[in-house]
Formats: structure tokens, C-alpha cells, sequence
């Protein structure tokens, strides 16, 4: 008896195996994608129906379809909607720009190895990893205009003191600057990657043939660096497209008094949870990821034609 | 003959240290970047050591006698317990990142090995997707279960930036991954699950390491989801830093200590993990 029982539990506990081995790859990866399933499908899905809908005020609240009622209220408005599509392409923009300039010189400056090297990269990593909101508020007192740092230290050079994140005009250049300092590391460390993954003929081919340092660069260094270039251009725009941190933290709700740094993230931020106006703040959500599918779709082409 | 003896004997003499005006250069470009990086940091530990006073008065920018007062105003029991901000903080980056290490490892594996670039790319959406379109409906379903408040919100949306960036991470480490001890602790009886669990597991410890400790920074410097989701009693840290600036005036060196309060034990684990944090950022970004 006790025989067969045994036999029986070791082929219920090997009919499971063989079933959990047999369809390993969704036992394996299902869990993760139920979870994202969950958590990322359904609230999209959700968001689209509310966008729908002019859901607002209070969560608990009924509420009513109205059309495109939401998207055409957005994209005639030139007021909040349209300068904020704009100061998120040129804060994107421009703290890309800079991030590449100058995360292309530090990484290339700790190409070659020096004595002290891994102590200068400890130290450049220091801001990548520092929470954002401290990083806000550190540069909020470094640029305060009357006791900040920056006015003192510009002002040794006689350059008189400036307004940064307390005029419309400068603070979302300032801000700017922010996110350059804090994320230039990033894009530094993955092109230093890049250099030293670097096959050697080419570059000592191109010495050999005379080639000076600049036109090794522009003619050997870049076009081979051009995936993982691209590769950091894609990881670092969709981040700073998506910004919330130091904005949020340096300039409070909206943006600022005058909107001023107000990109569509802070935007919709402010009209799902100030102003409680769900399905307008949804209706932004979706034309905002919309916005962030095209970006990444002309990168992927980019990157696959070579 | 005699050309080449002349060649060999230069060699030697040009691998040595020669002074080089470009060497300077390098040298000094190093230098200013490390002061652009560690200057800002320097003021604000600084400043987190002055009183007010000290602050608005430029004649001490450099030379001051620090104090510990601003430390002690951040911990004052009457302003909020920052010890339970802190332990909130610890106790949502540690069990988020542990749940997402439980659920995004095998499935990386899984991802890895049968090329399920659908799935794959379905979870890294939720690396793209601007987390405020979450939060509505998340709040929404949230408030309707009556559990907004608690850590388990917190966690959940934690887990959501931690798995996207352990299954990238993990991924780019398992193709990395030769499949013949696998397969040959295969041949020697052990099924495909157990192989993955004895063999493979065991072998990617750095790169679990790598994948824990990005996780835990980014879930403990989140700021967004939790200023949504958490209550008065699980607020995490980079909250309580923001509510510092909810009042009239501000207090500075109150506000720069609750900064550096919040970034040093990070700060702390970069410098003990460099090589780990570069090798998990660069990840999947120099394969083209």
C-alpha cells in the first residue's frame, strides 16, 4: 500500500515538474508579466478611458463621456498647453546637447589610464547618484541671488549678479544646468564604455596614415561610437523628457508663479493632483506619451539604419 | 642592422614619463571637472554646518566654525520623527527592490534564453511611460481598495521603476551567460528549472549585485510616487526633504542637513560599489 502511495506522490510531484519544466519560459517569466500586466496595461488602458471623460475634483465622484471634448480643449490651448510642449523639447534638447558635448570631453579624457584614475570616476559618478530633490534644493541655495554661491563666485570676475531660478526668463536655462550637472556623468560613463570597447587597428591604422587627434576623432572615434551614442542619446532623452524631481522640488507647483518651468510632466502632475482635473490631465498623459512613442521611434530608425 | 639597433634603443626612452604640455592640459581639465562635481556637494555639507547667519554672510564662505544645530533642528522630534522617514524609506527601496528581484531575475533568464522579444519589450514600456499616467489610475484603484497610505502602494509603485531596470540589467548579464554548463548539467540528470537554480543562478551573483544595488538608489531616491502615495506615517525621505520648504521662510541649513541626510548613506554605497554601478548603467548600451 504504502509503496504504491509513495509512487503516486513522487509522480504528482514529477508530472509538475515535467509540466513547470516543459513550459519553463512562462513559468519563468510569467509572474513579471502578470505584475506588469497589473500595473502598467490596465492603468494605461484606464487613463485612455478617463481621457474620455470629464472625470474631476473627487475620485469618488460619478462621472460622464464627453467625446473629444478633453483633446480639443488641449491642443487649442495656447496658454499652458502648447508652452509647456515647448519648454520640455527645449529642456530635453538642450540638456542633451551639453550632456553629449560634455560627456564625450570627460570621456575622453579618462580614456587613457592615469594614476588616480578610479578615484576621478568615484568622484564623477557622485551626482548620478545623489537623490534629486536634495540635488534641487543644493543648487536652490547655490543660486539663491543674494546669498547664493554662483553670484559671489561670478562676481569675482566682475560679472554682476543675476536673477537664475527666481526670473521667468533664466530659470529654465538654470534648471537646465541642473540636470547637465547631475546627468552628464551617465552619458560620460556609457561613451568611456564605449571608448574602451573600442577595437585598436583602426584608430592606430589612422596614426600610422598621419592622422592628427581631431581628425581621428571626427573620422574614426565617432562614426564607430555611433550605436552607443545613440544608445545614450535614447536613455537620457527619454529621462529627461520625463523630468519631475528637480523641477517640482526647486520651483513647487505649476512650475513656478509665471509656469515658467513648467514642462508637460509638471503639467500633468499638477492637473492629476492640485487641480484634480483627471480627465484633462489624462487626455495630456496620453498625447504626452504619444509624443515620447514618436521620439523614440525616429531613434530606433536611426540607430537600425547605419 | 645598425637602424634597428638605433630603434630598440629608442623604445625604452620614449615609454618614459616625458613632460608634455598636453599632459598638463589633461591634467588640469581633470581637475576643474572634479571641482565642478564635488564643489556643489562640498557648499552644501557646508552649509548644512553654519548657522543662518553664517550663511547670508559672505566673509565666511571658506573659514566658519561649524556647527551641529541644523542636525539637530532636522532631528527634533517636534519637527516630524525623520528617524522613521529614514526607516521608511529603507523599509520600501529594500522589500521593493527584493520583490523585484524575485520576480525580474528568472524572467530575465527566461527572456534571455528564448528570445521573447514581445514580453521584453512589453515590460521595458514601463521604463518609457511617464510615471504621472500611472499615478491617476493607480490613485484611482487605490482609493477605491482604501489602502492609499500604506507601504504596500509604495512598494508596488517602486517595484514598477525596479523591475524594468533589474530585467534590463539581468538580461544584458544572461546573454552574456555561456548556455554549455547548463546544458551539460542537463546531460548529468538535472532538469532544465533545476539547472537554471544550480548552475546558472549561482554564477550571475555580480550581476544580481549590480541590478540590488541600482534598484535600491533609484527606489530610495524617488520622490514622485511617493509624494502621492505615502501618508503621514510611511512619507519617505526625499518627501520630508521637500516639506522642509513649505513655510514662510527658509531655513537653509535646517534645509541643506535634511539634503545631505538623505543622500549620504547613497553616496556612501557608491563610493564601496563604483564598479558595480557603472557596469549596471552601461549595460545593453555598448552592445549597438
Amino acid at each position: 500500500m504504502s509503496l504504491v502511495e509513495r509512487h503516486e506522490q513522487v509522480s504528482t510531484r514529477e508530472r509538475f515538474s515535467r509540466w513547470a519544466n516543459r513550459h519553463r519560459k512562462w513559468v519563468l517569466a510569467g509572474p513579471s508579466m502578470i505584475f506588469v500586466g497589473l500595473l502598467l496595461v490596465i492603468p494605461l488602458a484606464w487613463t485612455l478611458f478617463l481621457s474620455f471623460t470629464d472625470a474631476r475634483r473627487s475620485v469618488r465622484r460619478p462621472f460622464d463621456f464627453n467625446g473629444v471634448d478633453n483633446y480639443t480643449e488641449i491642443l487649442t490651448d495656447t496658454e499652458r498647453f502648447w508652452p509647456a510642449v515647448g519648454r520640455t523639447i527645449s529642456f530635453t534638447g538642450g540638456a542633451l546637447f551639453f550632456q553629449l558635448i560634455f560627456g564625450m570631453i570627460i570621456a575622453l579624457l579618462l580614456w587613457k589610464p592615469f594614476r588616480g584614475q578610479g578615484v576621478v570616476r568615484t568622484i564623477v559618478l557622485l551626482p548620478l547618484v545623489a537623490t534629486p530633490v536634495a540635488v534641487g534644493m543644493m543648487w536652490r541655495l547655490l543660486f539663491e541671488p543674494n546669498i547664493g554661491f554662483v553670484n559671489e563666485f561670478i562676481g569675482w570676475f566682475g560679472v554682476p549678479p543675476q536673477p537664475w531660478l527666481t526670473d521667468p526668463s533664466t530659470s529654465l536655462a538654470t534648471l537646465t544646468f541642473v540636470d547637465v550637472w547631475q546627468w552628464t556623468p551617465m552619458v560620460a560613463l556609457i561613451l568611456l564604455a564605449g571608448l574602451t570597447s573600442l577595437p585598436e587597428e583602426p584608430l592606430e591604422a589612422a596614426r600610422v596614415d598621419g592622422a592628427n587627434a581631431w581628425q581621428r576623432f571626427w573620422l574614426i572615434i565617432v562614426p564607430l561610437m555611433r550605436p552607443v551614442i545613440l544608445a545614450a542619446v535614447l536613455l537620457r532623452g527619454i529621462d529627461a523628457l520625463k523630468t519631475f524631481d528637480i523641477l517640482y522640488a526647486t520651483k513647487g507647483k505649476g512650475g513656478g508663479s509665471f509656469n515658467d518651468v513648467e514642462t508637460l510632466n509638471i503639467y500633468a502632475y499638477g492637473l492629476s493632483f492640485d487641480y484634480n482635473e483627471y480627465g484633462v490631465a489624462s487626455a495630456v498623459l496620453i498625447l504626452f506619451f504619444l509624443i515620447i512613442l514618436g521620439i523614440i521611434w525616429v531613434l530606433q530608425m536611426q540607430r537600425k539604419a547605419k | 642592422m645598425t637602424s634597428s639597433a638605433v630603434k630598440s634603443d629608442q623604445t625604452p626612452l620614449r615609454s618614459k614619463p616625458k613632460f608634455k604640455w598636453s599632459n598638463v592640459g589633461r591634467a588640469s581639465a581633470i581637475t576643474v571637472i572634479i571641482l565642478l562635481f564635488i564643489g556643489p556637494i562640498a557648499w552644501m555639507v557646508s552649509a548644512s554646518l553654519k548657522f543662518n547667519v553664517q550663511i547670508y554672510d559672505s566673509s565666511q564662505s571658506f573659514i566658519f566654525t561649524p556647527t551641529l544645530a541644523n542636525y539637530e533642528t532636522v532631528f527634533d522630534p517636534r519637527r516630524g520623527n525623520y528617524l522613521m522617514f529614514i526607516r521608511n524609506s529603507f523599509i520600501v527601496a529594500f522589500v521593493a527592490t527584493l520583490l523585484s528581484l524575485v520576480f525580474a531575475v528568472p524572467a530575465a533568464y527566461a527572456m534571455s534564453r528564448f528570445v521573447m522579444r514581445k514580453s521584453a519589450t512589453t515590460v521595458l514600456l514601463a521604463r518609457i511611460i511617464p510615471g504621472v499616467s500611472l499615478l491617476v489610475p493607480w490613485y484611482f484603484i487605490f482609493s477605491q481598495l482604501q489602502i492609499t497610505g500604506g507601504f504596500l502602494p509604495l512598494i508596488l509603485s517602486h517595484m514598477f521603476v525596479s523591475m524594468p531596470l533589474i530585467l534590463y540589467i539581468m538580461m544584458s548579464f544572461f546573454e552574456q551567460l555561456p548556455e554549455e554548463l547548463e546544458e551539460s548539467a542537463q546531460v548529468d540528470g538535472l532538469t532544465a528549472i533545476a539547472a537554471f537554480l544550480k548552475i546558472s543562478l549561482p554564477l550571475s551573483v555580480p550581476g544580481i549585485a549590480t541590478a540590488t544595488i541600482l534598484s535600491f538608489i533609484f527606489s530610495w531616491n524617488n520622490f514622485m510616487f511617493a509624494l502621492v502615495l505615502s501618508g503621514p506615517t510611511t512619507k519617505t525621505l526625499p518627501v520630508a526633504v521637500f516639506d522642509f520648504i513649505g513655510y514662510a521662510s527658509i531655513d537653509w541649513g535646517a534645509l541643506m542637513a535634511a539634503s545631505v541626510v538623505v543622500t549620504t548613506p547613497i553616496m556612501l554605497i557608491a563610493l564601496f560599489t563604483q564598479r558595480y554601478i557603472v557596469s549596471g548603467l552601461t549595460a545593453g548600451a555598448t552592445k549597438g
